[in-house]
């Protein structure tokens, strides 16, 4: 079984020609594997400017990396043949953040959703594509009646999103790369359109890398989480373990900063780095140093490996030491496979245990 | 229905706002009605809104995708263009309505009284033009300072102000990370120290971290500056920890009105309820659960209560009768057959 898309080692590094402070390392040394059999979830979090865009546009080569490389059905993508392309291009489909770059404002909805029916081929007629349009929408609460004919001005920003879920379902492809596709929408909302990409998965058996901010919902529907900081692995696994027991400083600061909806339990306060870690250069040791309120000598040195710190788990933190390293590239060793009942959250091999102040 | 009765509602609505707790209201919106006018009819994306913002207040608006959030705060800037139109209602600032102002009045008002933050606003920055100029260009319209030493400290202050450093004044949007350029624009809105901001899902393409950095930059600074703000949005979590009271929209009409705390708790409305239930949290995985039902058609709405198809609760009444949004418990506006209308309130 040839993995279906799969990312080796992969750097993306924007500006640096001249003017090397301007140098932007937006993804560095970067492994994942899509298996096309079991179809599974991977939520990716992050904060804004981790790189999480940056890594969908590579996998669905829109921006090639700098060094490294995206292999589709085991082929550098650089190497396809037009033919291996098109397929590439159906099998792996986009939902974007922001809708507005995917339309083109002189062309109804509609364009939107007829082009790739036909640019495949798959449908025979006019009828059959205008049946799967509406199924399409229906699907993410959208009336076809209202949709249909209308230009992207003229719908709300939840609306044009979801035009973009509906545009993705069509094709049935074998993966969905989705950037933040619901961030607009309200909740109520945001759970019917998640459930039926859920749904799509397990269906017709397709792959979903669900890109977002929103942990609460990344937890929900995946199998695995891969948390970036500054385009780096931080903590990665299966999402039971990572967000009921963070273990990185800065997955503990995401879930910790999540504001939660009740009035009466109030917005936590992000804790202040320790001494050391004030002293920390941007530059060397570990990325997130600065910020780390349990920074050590050590970590101001060299950026931590991925030590596995469970069967289901990695955390790329100095903490953790004294649990075995995992090779970057091999960071799809530690993810569940889809389907395995939740493994018990297996007591953790950290070296110091951080207590809560410093 | 009758008009007596939408009006009643109104005097509600106000009262409610202007309360005998001390605060004034600062801005009154009054049976606020927009459509957008389609080849098929008139879309009615707000369908006579009213709500009473308290100086210094937070007021959230929360409802369903689509259900005319956006344009209200549109219309309040008079920034609604056709084929959208403004059919009635009045927006006081002050006791001014800017609904009613013309263009040139109304260029003074945006920014100076009233500010916008709108849903991504981060792209709405111009790409070609350093943030420091782009700050100037939004003073030129006011008489501001627009170059010299007095505008640059002025920048430099501002952009303390929201967090960012000195230097950005000299950068493109394009070098800045997502949270730097919503700060950008939050600068830029409350420039000229406006009463009321209104921040349309300001953090919405933002991570928790720079969320709350930010949100809390907004928090210090209608302090500061005394303004109301009035955050449109659809994080409840959000909500819960920013504002004082919340709104819930739905198919262009306001359903419930409550404190925060009295919202959260006990939700009155059944959209609000369900919508509320839908939250999903850290604490158990389990299905998403969504209204079941599709959002009601803004071209044709249903008669009655524009909830009936999809509540859970409706009666024969909802399917005739459309509920006012009325006083039905002290500090509470819900519009609901379900419940009595509170007496004896002012
Ligand atoms: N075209 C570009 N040129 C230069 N720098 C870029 C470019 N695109 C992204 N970057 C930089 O790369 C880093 C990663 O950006 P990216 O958009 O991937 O982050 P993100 O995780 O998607 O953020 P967000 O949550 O805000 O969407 C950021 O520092 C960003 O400023
Ligand atoms: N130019 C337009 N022409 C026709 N209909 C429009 C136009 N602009 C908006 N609408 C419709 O008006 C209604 C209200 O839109 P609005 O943007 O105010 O919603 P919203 O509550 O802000 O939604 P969201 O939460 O998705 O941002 C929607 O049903 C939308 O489709
Ligand atoms: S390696 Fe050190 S600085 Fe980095 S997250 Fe761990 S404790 Fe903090
Ligand atoms: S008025 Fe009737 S249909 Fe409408 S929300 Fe109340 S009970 Fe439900
Ligand atoms: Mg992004
Ligand atoms: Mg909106």
């Amino acid at each position: 079984m040839t993995t279906l898309l799969e990312a080796r080692g992969v750097t993306k590094i924007y500006g640096g020609g001249l003017f090397r402070r301007d140098r932007t390392v937006a993804l560095e040394d970067f492994s994942l594997r899509i298996e096309p059999e079991p179809p599974s979830i991977t939520a990716i979090v992050g904060e804004s400017g981790s790189g999480k865009t940056t890594l969908a546009r590579l996998l669905l080569g829109m921006t090639m990396p700098t060094s490294g490389a995206i292999l589709y059905q085991g082929k550098d993508l650089r190497k396809l043949s037009r033919r291996e392309w098109r397929a590439f291009r159906r099998d792996v489909q986009a939902i974007f953040q922001d809708p507005y770059e995917v339309y083109n404002p002189f062309y109804r909805v509609d364009h939107v959703l007829h082009t790739p029916l036909k640019k495949f081929g798959l449908v025979k007629s006019d009828r059959e594509a205008r049946e799967r349009i509406v199924e399409a929408l229906e699907a993410v609460g959208l009336r076809p009646d209202e949709t249909l004919g209308r230009y992207p001005h003229q719908l709300s920003g939840g609306q044009r999103q979801r035009v973009m879920v509906a545009r993705a379902l069509l094709v049935r492809p074998r993966l969905i790369i989705a950037d933040e596709p619901v961030s607009m929408v309200d909740a109520s909302l945001r759970a019917t359109i998640l459930e039926s990409l859920r749904t799509l998965t397990r269906d017709f058996s397709v792959s979903l890398i669900y890109i977002t901010h929103d942990l609460i919902t990344a937890y929900q529907i995946s199998d695995n989480i891969i948390v970036l900081y500054r385009g780096s692995v931080a903590e990665a696994g299966h999402a039971e373990p990572v967000v009921q027991e963070p273990q990185h400083p800065y997955t503990r600061l995401l879930i910790g900063s999540i504001p939660l909806p009740d009035p009466d339990r109030a917005w936590s306060e992000e804790q202040e780095p320790s001494a050391i870690g004030r002293l920390a250069d941007p530059r060397s040791g570990c990325t997130f140093a600065s910020r780390c309120p349990y920074a050590m000598e050590m970590c101001l040195e060299r950026h931590p490996p991925l030590y596995q710190t469970e069967r289901y788990r990695v955390t790329a933190c100095y903490l953790y030491r004294e649990a075995p390293v995992l090779a970057s590239e091999h960071l799809d060793e530690a993810f569940a496979r889809p389907g395995i009942p939740g493994p018990a959250v297996a007591a953790s091999g950290a070296a110091d245990e951080p207590t809560s102040s410093p | 229905m009758s008009d007596t009765r939408v009006r009643l509602g109104q005097t509600e609505v106000g009262a409610v706002g202007g309360r005998g707790d001390g605060t004034e209201v600062v801005l009154d919106v009054r049976d606020l009605r927009v459509s957008y006018v389609t080849p098929r009819g008139p879309v009615r994306a707000v369908n006579g809104v009213s709500f009473a913002l308290r100086r210094g207040e937070a007021f959230g608006l929360v409802g369903e995708s689509g259900s005319g959030k956006s344009t209200i705060a549109l219309s309040l800037m008079q920034l609604i263009k056709p084929p959208g139109r403004i059919e009635g209602g009045q927006a006081l600032l002050d006791g001014t309505d800017v609904l009613a102002l013309s263009e040139e009045e109304m260029r003074r008002v945006r920014l100076a009284e009233i500010a916008l933050i709108t849903q991504g606003a981060m792209n709405s920055l111009n790409p070609v033009m350093r943030i420091r100029e782009q700050i100037i260009d939004a003073w030129k319209d006011h008489g501001e300072p627009i170059n010299g030493r007095e505008a640059e400290e002025r920048i430099r202050d501002l952009l303390r102000w929201v967090g960012l450093q000195p230097e950005v004044a000299r950068m493109y949007p394009h070098e800045l990370s997502g949270g730097m350029k919503q700060r950008a624009v939050i600068a830029i809105a409350i420039s000229l120290r406006p009463k009321v901001i209104i921040a349309d899902e300001p953090t919405s393409a933002l991570d928790v971290v720079v969320q709350r950095q930010i949100m809390q930059t907004l928090r210090r600074i209608q302090r500061d500056l005394g303004a109301a703000v009035i955050l449109i949005g659809h994080d409840m979590g959000l909500m819960a920890q920013f504002v004082d009271r919340l709104g819930v929209m739905y198919a262009g009409k306001l359903v419930e009105v409550s404190p925060i705390r009295e919202m959260f708790r006990d939700p009155m409305h059944p959209y609000s309820q369900l919508l509320i239930q839908s939250l999903p949290s850290l604490a158990r995985k389990g299905q998403f659960l969504g209204i079941p039902g599709l959002p009601p058609s803004l071209l044709d709405p249903p008669p009655g209560c524009p909830f009936h198809p999809r509540c859970p609760y409706a009666m024969e009444r909802c399917r005739v009768e459309v509920p006012a949004l009325e006083l039905k418990r002290p500090n509470r506006l819900v519009a609901c057959h379900l419940y009595e209308r509170e007496e004896g309130q002012a």
